[in-house]
């Protein structure tokens, strides 16, 4: 906590010294063997470590591989992702209301204490990850932003509960949609707010939806969504809004722009396409698909021949829990159960390792799959859709044996 | 302002663990280092694209012909908004195509 602090005061108040400190060049780069990462500075945001620079102004950073060999994202580590420029940079507390209004009974102007006080604080670990995780991968390649793998997160998130907090303002009959807005705004008037929505009828049967104040035990980030954020477990976090000052209840559809044409997948099964082809007809992103990785050691690593090597990694689905985690070391022809670690929650990352021992020299490529509570897993053949959403291929490590 | 801010945080850090209840904080971006290729049309480019964006937005799309980045620059104009001249979106088009082209 006074570590944080101090480094906001520091951040927020410092002069010269400070002013140096951010000018400081890029350390080093990212993924130098990685066809996307490559190139890309190592660069060190307020209240964050070094992350994977992929834009600054709306910033977008992404978490190296390195921290995904355990449950929980550290906050400092945890991705950012912003829609529209200028984002919040100072919020006070003292001033910071969020408001409830629309199709309610009973408009709401809650402070954090408020937030706080009045509704029975919640908690729930919970995977959050980019619909556009991996896009950098896609083939044919598409357009939008070209994350490696880093963009998601774990963390223990506390906060109010959407539906109790709707509850209290009153929905009046006739609500459709809940729309969420937070203080970053488009410095052209002309280029859509970044506004998201949820149906009422899913909200309400949904106690896991929270306003999120608390993360891994500390306040939010403020690029992570100080001073509240939403939690929709399982989602992809486009609708995680962050900096969270209005909630509007409507008696219409909500479909503008972030909502549609923007964020939409296939209306398939798979969610997916023939490669370089157009969708008939698209749907809300939602739930997110089961994915696994290896995060240690890294691709590229030398492991000793003959010598057991740990193996190690998460996995995660759309809310169902993870139930299996595999690896394979001959290309998918065979594949081998691997040790789950404690179990923090059906939304939350869940950690895995093995031992594996390999007999040869050589190069030689480790894959991992993931199979969840319903049965879904991934797939040896990535999936395409135009907007690149979606991607949980088996994923892989390339080693050098010996 | 510094010195309020400062107080806040002091009276923060002494009302004990995790109670973000009041007072401000504030953080600074660092600034935006991206660039684009010398080249002519360059200056157009730049001036029109970080109206609202950095320009990495650009260097790290996937390199594709004119149509790609012709489509890019409409999107823009027509979806977002962007105040971009006719002549003006020509001159970046070309030189979109010509930096960031497919095989560049």
């Amino acid at each position: 906590m006074s570590d944080r602090l101090s480094r906001r005061d520091f951040l927020a108040g410092a002069g010269a010294a400070g002013v140096a400190l951010l000018l400081s060049p890029p350390r080093a780069s990212a993924g130098a063997g990685d066809p996307i990462l490559a190139g890309r500075p190592l660069v060190r945001y307020p209240e964050k470590t070094d992350l994977i620079l992929l834009t600054s102004r709306p910033p977008q950073l992404e978490t190296p591989m390195k921290y995904f060999d355990r449950a929980i994202t550290p906050n400092e580590a945890f991705f950012v992702r912003y829609h529209v420029f200028p984002i919040p940079t100072r919020v006070d507390l003292d001033e910071w209301r969020l408001r409830i209004g629309g199709h309610v009974d009973r408009p709401l102007e809650l402070s954090m204490a408020d937030l706080r006080t009045k509704f029975s604080p919640a908690s729930i670990t919970a995977a959050c990850q980019c619909a556009g995780n991996s896009r950098g991968r896609f083939s044919p390649r598409v357009l939008g932003g070209q994350w490696g793998d880093g963009a998601m997160g774990n963390a223990e998130w506390v906060g109010a509960r959407l539906r109790e907090v709707l509850q209290a303002a009153g929905l009046r009959p006739g609500a459709v949609d809940v729309t969420f807005n937070g203080l970053d705004a488009p410095a052209f008037p002309t280029v859509p707010d970044f506004v998201k929505s949820l149906a009422v009828a899913q909200v309400m049967d949904w106690p896991e939806v929270l306003i999120a104040y608390q993360m891994n035990g500390q306040p939010l980030p403020m690029l992570n969504g100080f001073p509240a954020r939403l939690v929709v477990p399982g989602w992809y976090s486009t609708y995680w809004v962050k900096n969270l000052s209005e909630i509007t209840v409507t008696d219409q559809p909500f479909e503008k722009f972030w909502m549609k044409p923007a964020y939409r997948i296939p209306d398939t099964p798979c969610g997916c396409v023939e490669p370089g082809t157009a969708p008939a007809r698209t749907v809300p992103i939602s739930r997110m698909r089961t994915r696994s990785v290896i995060a240690s050691p890294e691709s590229g690593s030398r492991v000793p021949v003959g010598a057991p090597a740990t193996l190690a990694g998460i996995a995660f689905d759309g809310g169902y829990g993870i139930q299996a985690v595999e690896i394979s070391d001959d290309g998918g022809q065979t594949w081998h159960a691997t040790t789950l670690g404690r179990d923090l929650g059906r939304y939350s990352f869940r950690e895995w390792s093995a031992r594996w021992a390999p007999a040869r020299r050589g190069p030689q490529t480790v894959m991992v799959r993931a199979l969840n509570g319903i049965g879904e897993s991934q797939g040896l053949v990535p999936l395409w859709n135009p907007a690149g959403y979606l991607r949980n291929v088996v994923e892989r490590v390339d080693l050098e044996v010996g | 302002m510094t010195r309020t801010l400062v107080f806040r945080l002091v009276a923060l850090l002494a009302s004990g663990p995790v109670a973000a209840e009041a007072g401000a904080v504030a953080i600074t971006l660092p600034p935006d280092q991206g660039a684009l290729k010398a080249g002519p049309g360059m200056e157009v480019a730049q001036k029109a694209c970080q109206m609202c964006h950095s320009v990495d937005y650009i260097t790290m799309q996937p390199r594709g012909g004119e149509a790609q980045w012709r489509g890019v620059v409409n999107k823009m104009i027509k979806v977002f908004g962007a105040p971009i001249g006719d002549e003006d979106a020509r001159v970046i088009v070309e030189y979109l195509s010509r930096e960031y082209g497919a095989g560049r």
